[in-house]
């Protein structure tokens, strides 16, 4: 039935409502559309006035009546000193942008800017009635601030390197678990699974007393090992997303390898891998995320090393001391977030595909 | 590792048809080297979750302070009687109730909505929008919490201006007792990419046939999505509400973020995690944090219990699309 509606051209069918089929559908899909971008311009609407406000001086932020773009009056020097501009209505009915050297009530002096040498304009009438001109006046040096006051450069090197290391440790580890529960018979391998997918739902908080007393009686306190060391283990939803994957990957492949004389390892790194790029970079960039939102375990791992920390832990620390300063505090979001939106926007298809692959089967 | 050396000799050489003999041997060695494979999370599993939940038991039972400078001694049921009794534990409790009668609805329903939207096959770009109603949940949680602080503020706020324009007086939404939870579940919104990717993989699942089927029958939009879409993705509504619920029951860094744990407006920002936090890292009392984490974990478990239970009812798994 839909197969000959979809296409318009060949339908002709016109119901008792009056308008053939296709051109309802069609109105139809710009009204769903339409729908769906009010809704996405509301749940994005944050992030917009982080993006203004981050560009905004403290007075633009905290004027009731501002405008929604940074402006501030524009101005033009004359003689050393900075004259505003108005626009100023002439009374032959034009329109003029001049810049105001003498304020008075009854007739003010003006300067045409684009031609000085005529010399000043006298205009009667009261000035607080015209308007000044305004222009968009972003404040750029909002992030420099915020980058130097929250020593953003430190931040980003102790992101990267614990997010980095700490993605090498997932993904390795969480191949080599996901390999031996996909491809391998091994003793008790359903009660495995079970209990690696109750850790899913494990509150964190049950296991962080002791493993806190333990890295503090080794001395691991202050330091990133308590971040990236346990990473090594795996964990159960890199596990189970590249063990999905392992399944839709045909057995006659490593019974091929197999039979060539290729060992367990051999056909992992020769034959399998290769076919999963795409759920290798998944994990991959799932541990980078993870990484970068961390924030309990870095804060209390790293509570007296300000110099550790990574830029979530960083970015709240930097809230605490100058949440007076609100357009540095959405420079600062915006420092936070830029990498990790980026780095989506480049590679959302192998991410949404990774959260797919997780989700379905259960 | 070892399994990797082991196999290393076998590399490359060319190997007769295997008779049956050697396949056993095969199959064996290869169940063998399996467990090398799944080693590191057997490893990690005794190291990170079973002997740290026993040991919390274990500091449940004793006045274990990491920094007090005597012997821990075994003092049976205190802390747990302590538990009990303890107004803190059930005010705690009680914000974190409270809050989750506002989120879990929202933590299903929303990311249910989106998804309907952005199956219907009317809706242009899909692939766009997807991505970008998506885009949010990467954003580091703490700078959505300031971005939201932000945007929801009384004054220069752009969510009471825009309510002003019409004619509506915004709320102080962190500092009202009314508004709070609303304003909390406002800024988890941003997280609910993940549950959208899967109700919407789990929507373009669903047999078409069965929609045309009851299209035939007369079925309007609604009764196809009650009747038909609904039924078959209770696997995922489930799935959703058990990871909300842990996500509640851990709920931390939202209010800690907002107000450094303060509780504020008066204690209702005051969750169980944050009480949890305050007693074992900020007093360093870990046997009784140990105790509150127990707590919490045998509350997670019934929970999570009787959603399973409940799930006998409302959740159907005969039927799988494809």
């Amino acid at each position: 039935m839909t197969a000959t509606l979809e296409r318009p051209t060949t339908s002709v069918a016109t119901p008792p409502g009056g308008k053939p089929l296709y051109k309802r559908r069609r109105s139809k899909s710009w009204l769903v559309t339409g729908f769906a971008g009010i809704i996405l311009f509301v749940f994005l609407l944050p992030l917009a006035f982080m993006v203004v406000s981050s560009v905004k001086t403290k007075d633009q932020i905290n004027d009731p009546q501002g405008a929604i773009l940074p402006r501030s009056p524009s101005t033009f020097e004359y003689e050393g000193r900075d004259l505003d501009l108005f626009s100023v209505p002439m009374p032959d009915g034009s329109i003029r942008e001049l810049a105001m050297l003498q304020p008075g009530r009854q007739s003010s002096v003006f300067i045409d800017p684009a031609n000085v040498g005529a010399g000043p304009v006298e205009w009667d009438g009261n000035w607080r009635t015209i308007d000044r001109l305004e222009t968009l006046d972003p404040t750029w040096a909002n992030f420099g601030r915020a980058s130097e006051l929250m020593n953003f450069p430190l931040l980003l090197r102790n992101t990267v390197v614990i997010a980095g290391v700490g993605t090498v440790g997932a993904v390795f580890s969480s191949i080599l678990v996901a390999y031996g529960l996909a491809r391998f018979k091994i003793p008790f391998g359903r009660t495995i699974m079970v209990v690696l997918i109750a850790t899913i739902i494990l509150p964190r908080f049950v296991t962080l007393v002791p493993t806190y007393a333990i890295f503090f009686r080794i001395g691991w306190l202050d330091t990133w090992l308590p971040l990236i060391v346990p990473t090594f283990f795996a964990n159960a939803f890199n596990v189970f997303l590249l063990r999905q994957y392992f399944l839709t990957i045909p057995h006659e492949l490593d019974e091929a390898a197999y039979i060539d004389g290729a060992g367990p390892f051999r056909t992992l790194v020769s034959v399998l891998l290769p076919q999963m790029k795409a759920a290798v970079v998944a994990v991959c960039l799932f541990h980078f995320y993870f990484a970068w939102n961390d924030f309990f375990e870095p804060m209390i791992y790293l509570s007296t090393r300000r110099d550790l920390q990574p830029i979530s832990v960083g970015l709240r620390t930097f809230n605490t001391q100058y949440d007076s300063f609100p357009e540095l505090i959405q420079a600062g979001s915006m420092l936070a977030l830029i990498i990790p939106v980026i780095v989506f926007l480049f590679a959302q298809r192998v991410f949404l595909k990774g959260i797919d692959l997780s989700g379905v089967q259960k | 590792m070892t399994a990797i050396e082991v196999d290393k000799g076998a590399v490359g050489e060319p190997t007769a048809p295997p008779s049956r003999k050697l396949r056993d041997s095969l199959a064996r060695r290869r169940g063998r080297a399996g467990l090398w494979f799944v080693m590191p999370w057997i490893v990690g599993f005794f190291l990170w979750y079973a002997a740290p939940m026993v040991a919390s038991l274990w500091f449940s039972f004793t006045d274990f302070n990491l920094v007090a400078d005597r012997d821990t001694q075994f003092i049976g049921l205190d802390n747990w009687q302590r538990f009990f009794a303890d107004p803190e534990v059930r005010r705690t409790a009680m914000v974190t109730v409270k809050f989750a009668a506002y989120a879990l609805p929202a933590a299903v329903i929303v990311p249910m909505g989106l998804a309907y939207l952005l199956v219907s096959r009317a809706l242009k770009a899909r692939g766009t929008f997807r991505a970008l109603f998506f885009m949010p949940s990467i954003i580091p949680f703490v700078a959505a919490v300031l971005v939201f602080g932000g945007v929801m503020s009384r004054q220069t706020g752009w969510v009471n201006k825009i309510l002003g324009l019409v004619g509506i007086q915004g709320p102080e939404w962190f500092l009202d007792r009314t508004w709070i939870y609303p304003a909390l579940v406002f800024i988890g919104l941003w997280g609910v990419g993940n549950a959208m990717i899967i109700f919407i993989a789990a929507m373009n699942s669903v047999d078409r046939n069965l929609y045309d089927a009851c299209k035939i029958d007369g079925a309007s939009e609604f009764q196809l999505f009650w009747h038909v879409t609904l039924p078959l993705i209770t696997p995922i509504i489930f799935y959703n509400l058990i990871i909300a619920l842990i996500g509640i029951l851990n709920y931390f860094l939202v209010p800690f973020v907002l107000n450094s744990g303060s509780g504020a407006p008066g204690g209702a920002t005051n969750f169980y995690a944050l009480y949890f936090f305050r007693v074992g890292f900020q007093f360093f009392d870990m046997a009784y944090a140990a105790t509150l984490a127990w707590a919490l974990f045998v509350v997670a478990v019934a929970a999570t219990g009787l959603l399973f239970w409940s799930g006998k009812y409302w959740v159907h798994y005969e039927y799988r699309g494809n």
